[in-house]
């Protein structure tokens, strides 16, 4: 495309926003340019609708905004039997019938059956151009996040009379957050321009901006043609643009060095996660669960049944589905405890074999309940996205909140085993089982209530996974080894060593995995850990005094 | 004239000669089947669906008589995704049940480990998902696509219509992605992309944990230059990489990613909205509108008693691989395997699609190619597709070990023949 018929589109899109006060609206009668255009994205090529959207921009007419704004949310349909084009209100085509708007009078027109109705549709390419498009009307929202989003898209394709529009706005831009991207903006337009001192003053606004398009475009300066001549002619310019790349290169290694560091923090939270039940199953216990996975499982079908009977609610579920995997987990826990695990204390061998056959059980159980397909949980809208801390840092935030649950979940069962009743009674049990029976602890019933309480928290575990990963009869099976490995490698019947073990092996995995890939990276970390194991059998953090001898 | 000959000259008049009746009448019992799918384990997600496929289609084929007048009777037996059972449950139909055909497998490694018990016992295999290639056997028909049906003409689709010059080849750790990755490297150099333009990644099977990947690739297109991912990730690893590439923003209109395993069928466990735009290449889509294609969804939609569940490109395999073997069938007059291979090359069936079906010497099928991208409601637009057929090809003439390597089973006889030594070396396990 040229500059001049950019030139003049973008004439025609700024006579178009100066009509859309005063244009008078017509019915939907056939015939008027705009009307043609419509027409024509029935039946085109992505190409030739994009040429069609361009023409009817053209026109001026009030239609044209809610219109394409509905084809980019892929809400313009066309009838079958009339062949008109409308807006549906919600592209919802489960609903029984769709409500319509007419786009040529933007009048109400009756509702239609789904099935009546044929989606307009849109691919890749066409859709960039028409955010990039409405984005220019989108400078005049009275919202600041829009507008900021609006400079963004636009910035993507930078040409001259986008940097004319960018700069007629910024005289009356107040947000400072908008500001900031229209300065880098035009800064970016400056660097392509002809004057030296612009250039310079452009690089000397730009290099403390770490947008990677910031990047790219000084490192251009700095580019030799293959006949040797460098792309800028000036030396100064690219002296100055080669500083400008370091001192952005080494800004956007620390915030990636910190961004890993977050990676690892959350792989290691999840580790955590799941370990924490096995720290108090196996750790304070010594019962060797091999269904602690399928606890983990359950909790995540918990959370889609839960989800299955609040549609519409999907944050609330999420919310209400902790506690009730806690006690259906917790619930099947303390039913494994008291009608197979009590017979085989002191007998790992067996009690793994009956853990394991359980494991078996409880995946065909879900597998006959819920059919072997994995099933979908929703993630509510707060849990999606990223918190963009700057243009080279963003962190996710279902990422955050699992780092946030796992120390939350940590505390609360360190105060449980620490401050209260059914805590000490634990411990106690676990130190010195005679003893505390001679005190007049039943024994039996703290071992069920403690089975009872590590499960729970497996389930808990399964309730954050189903946000991360597959819910289907798999999912324990694919924690179980990594929880283990954690438990083990902190220090057994040590909460605070499984902390510490589960986030440090969530580091060093995410450390080594762009160096070693995600296969060889793993076999490293096992391998360091059997070392490790050997030189410590007992863990980080063995457990000191009499326990430690066994029981 | 001996006996032999005499037997044999008497049984052609009765073929010639004899009404259908009184053949139908002395018919020896039901023809078998074979069903060869995991109906558990990790890949039971994915090869649950086939079972039903066949089994439906072998429903209604009974439902119209059944072939040469007599019955279908399936017998499904479940290799569990364990890869060596499904070289036992394979000799099991064909030794055991005596099945005239099978229908199965689906990773490239199930395919492998039952292809020389198919060889050895000269049974014949129906392999319905796309795969590596590099590979033609007497014994399998192979109805998914070869590379030169999917992964080129996805990549030739980006480089022409999407301008992208920048890519990453993202897989899981086994044969099927490294095979074609291995293919489209070679392909991609061949078109002048530089080594630095090209980074190649493996994580296993199940791999849940992609932040890390995924903030890589966001740096890899970060370049500057118009980036995509072609994504040979298989099974359900698939679900968090797409969950992680919303949560990141990686949005297609920036980096699409191009996937090759990914389908509606697992696309039907997702939230799709963030995934608008990404694309899929298959040879069937199910929202492509022909009439066969209603009737099928329909018909499938009514046998399974859900009317939520979707179609996919391996089901229409399936489809055309049945109706491929009851027409040779038809034709040979016999459900025999060798009397089947021999009539199968040359036959041709409706595509759910449009266009047919044929059957190439080389024991792969024509297919058109269609790239989509990813709708909000889980399905796919098709935003391209080839203009004809594409003939499925069985050595990939991007790779130098196999480019002079031909197969033809009707006038060489042979899956591997050298065009430079002018050798057959035999099967292709070897």
């Amino acid at each position: 495309m040229t500059a001049a018929s950019r030139g003049g589109r973008w004439l025609s899109v700024l006579l178009l926003a100066a009509m859309m006060l005063a244009a008078p609206v017509r019915g939907q009668t056939g015939g008027t340019p705009f009307e043609a255009a419509l027409a024509e994205l029935k039946e085109a090529g992505f190409l030739e609708k994009e040429a069609a959207v361009e023409r009817a921009l053209a026109t001026g007419h009030a239609g044209a905004l809610p219109a394409f704004t509905a084809l980019l949310e892929e809400r313009l349909y066309y009838r079958v039997h009339d062949g008109r084009v409308f807006i549906v209100k919600t592209a919802d085509q489960s609903l029984p019938s769709m409500d319509l708007v007419d786009p040529v009078s933007l009048d109400p027109a009756g509702s239609s059956d789904p099935s009546e109705l044929v989606r307009i549709g849109t691919n890749n390419r066409l859709r960039r151009f028409l955010r990039t498009t409405l984005a220019r009307f989108a400078l005049s929202s009275p919202d600041a996040s829009v507008r900021l989003g609006a400079v963004k898209a636009m910035m993507r394709t930078l040409d001259e009379p986008t940097t004319d529009l960018l700069r007629q706005h910024a005289s009356h831009e107040t947000d400072p957050a908008v500001m900031y991207e229209i300065e880098t903006g035009m800064a970016l337009a400056a660097l392509a321009g002809p004057d030296q001192e612009a250039r310079l003053t452009a690089i000397a606004a730009l290099r403390e901006r770490l947008r990677p398009e910031v990047r790219n475009a000084l490192a251009s300066l700095l580019e030799t043609s293959p006949d040797g001549q460098p792309a800028e002619p000036d030396a100064d310019v690219r002296r100055a643009a080669a500083a400008a790349v370091e001192s952005i290169d080494s800004a956007r290694r620390f915030y990636a060095g910190i961004e890993t560091l977050f990676f690892g923090l959350s792989l290691g939270s999840v580790l955590v996660l799941v370990a924490i039940g096995l720290a108090i199953t196996f750790g304070v216990m010594g019962v060797i669960n091999m269904a602690h996975g399928e606890l983990m499982m359950l909790g995540a079908y918990t959370t889609y049944v839960v989800q299955l009977l609040l549609p519409g609610h999907i944050g609330a579920s999420i919310l209400l589905a902790i506690p009730a995997a806690f006690l259906i987990a917790g619930s099947a826990g303390v039913l494994l405890e008291r009608t197979i695990i009590r017979f085989l204390y002191g007998r790992p061998l067996e009690t793994l074999l009956a853990t394991f056959g359980i494991s078996l059980m409880l995946q065909q159980f879900v597998r006959s309940v819920f059919s072997a397909n994995n099933r979908a949980v929703a993630t509510p809208a707060w849990m999606s996205g990223t918190l963009q801390v700057n243009e080279a840092l963003a962190l996710t935030f279902n990422r955050l909140y699992i780092v946030m649950f796992t120390l939350g979940v940590f505390t609360i069962l360190l105060v449980v085993l620490k401050r209260t009743r059914l805590g000490l009674q634990i411990r106690a049990v676990s130190q010195n089982r005679a003893m505390a029976r001679a005190m007049g602890i039943r024994s039996d019933r703290v071992d069920a209530m403690t089975f009872g309480l590590g499960s729970g928290i497996a389930g808990i575990a399964g309730v954050a996974l189903s946000q991360l990963t597959n819910v289907g009869p798999n999912l324990g099976q694919s924690y179980i080894v990594d929880s283990f490995m954690v438990v083990v490698f902190g220090g057994v019947g040590n909460l605070w060593g499984t902390l510490i073990g589960g986030m440090s092996l969530g580091i060093v995995n995410t450390l080594l995995e762009p160096y070693a890939g995600a296969v060889l990276g793993k076999i490293f970390v096992l391998v360091a850990l059997i070392l490790f194991i050997q030189r410590r059998p007992r863990g980080l953090f063995p457990p000191a005094g009499r326990a430690a001898e066994g029981t | 004239m001996t006996v032999k000959h005499f037997c044999l000259t008497l049984s052609l008049a009765a073929v010639a000669l004899a009404p259908p009746m009184p053949l139908r009448a002395q018919a020896p019992g039901p023809i078998k089947i074979g069903v060869l799918h995991s109906l558990s384990g990790t890949m039971a997600i994915s090869e649950t669906t086939l079972k039903d496929t066949v089994l439906m289609m072998i429903d209604e084929q009974n439902r119209k008589g059944g072939l040469l007048g007599r019955k279908l009777e399936a017998v499904v037996v479940d290799p569990a995704s364990d890869w060596p059972l499904f070289a036992e449950k394979a000799r099991q139909l064909l030794e055991k049940d005596k099945v005239a055909v099978v229908f199965g497998a689906w990773t490239s490694v199930s395919r492998k480990s039952v292809l020389p018990v198919f060889e050895k016992n000269n049974g014949l295999l129906f392999y319905p998902v796309q795969y590596e290639g590099e590979e033609s056997s007497k014994n399998v028909i192979y109805t998914g696509a070869s590379p030169n049906q999917q992964a080129i003409p996805a990549v030739d689709y980006l480089i022409k219509e999407v301008g992208v010059t920048r890519w990453i080849l993202e897989g899981t750790d086994y044969v099927y992605p490294r095979t074609t990755n291995r293919i489209l490297e070679a392909y991609l150099k061949g078109k002048g992309v530089a080594a630095a333009d090209i980074s190649i990644n493996y994580t296993p099977f199940g791999h849940s944990d992609w932040q890390t990947r995924v903030a890589a690739i966001k740096r890899f297109g970060s370049a500057g230059k118009k980036t995509a991912v072609v994504s040979t990730i298989n099974g359900d690893a698939n679900v968090p990489f797409y969950k992680e590439l919303g949560n990141q923003k990686v949005s297609a209109e920036d980096i699409p990613v191009v996937a090759f395993s990914v389908g509606e069928e697992e696309l039907s466990g997702l939230d799709t909205k963030p995934l608008v735009g990404h694309l899929a290449a298959w040879n069937y889509f199910q929202s492509i509108s022909t009439p066969t294609n209603a009737a099928f969804i329909k018909q499938w939609k009514a046998y399974i008693k859900k009317a939520d569940r979707t179609t996919n490109d391996p089901m229409e395999a399936h489809y055309i691989g049945f109706n491929l073997w009851v027409k040779a069938v038809e034709k040979a007059r016999s459900v025999d395997v060798e009397a089947v291979l021999a009539a199968l090359p040359g036959l041709e069936t409706p595509n759910l699609t449009g266009g047919m079906a044929r059957v190439l010497p080389n024991h792969h099928i024509t297919k058109p190619v269609y790239i989509g991208e990813i709708r909000a409601d889980g399905q796919f637009d098709v935003v391209w597709k080839t203009t004809g057929t594409v003939p499925g090809d069985a050595w990939s003439d991007f790779l130098p070990v196999s480019k002079n390597t031909e197969a033809d089973w009707v006038t060489l006889k042979c899956g591997n023949y050298n065009t430079k030594t002018k050798a057959c070396s035999g099967q292709s396990y070897k």
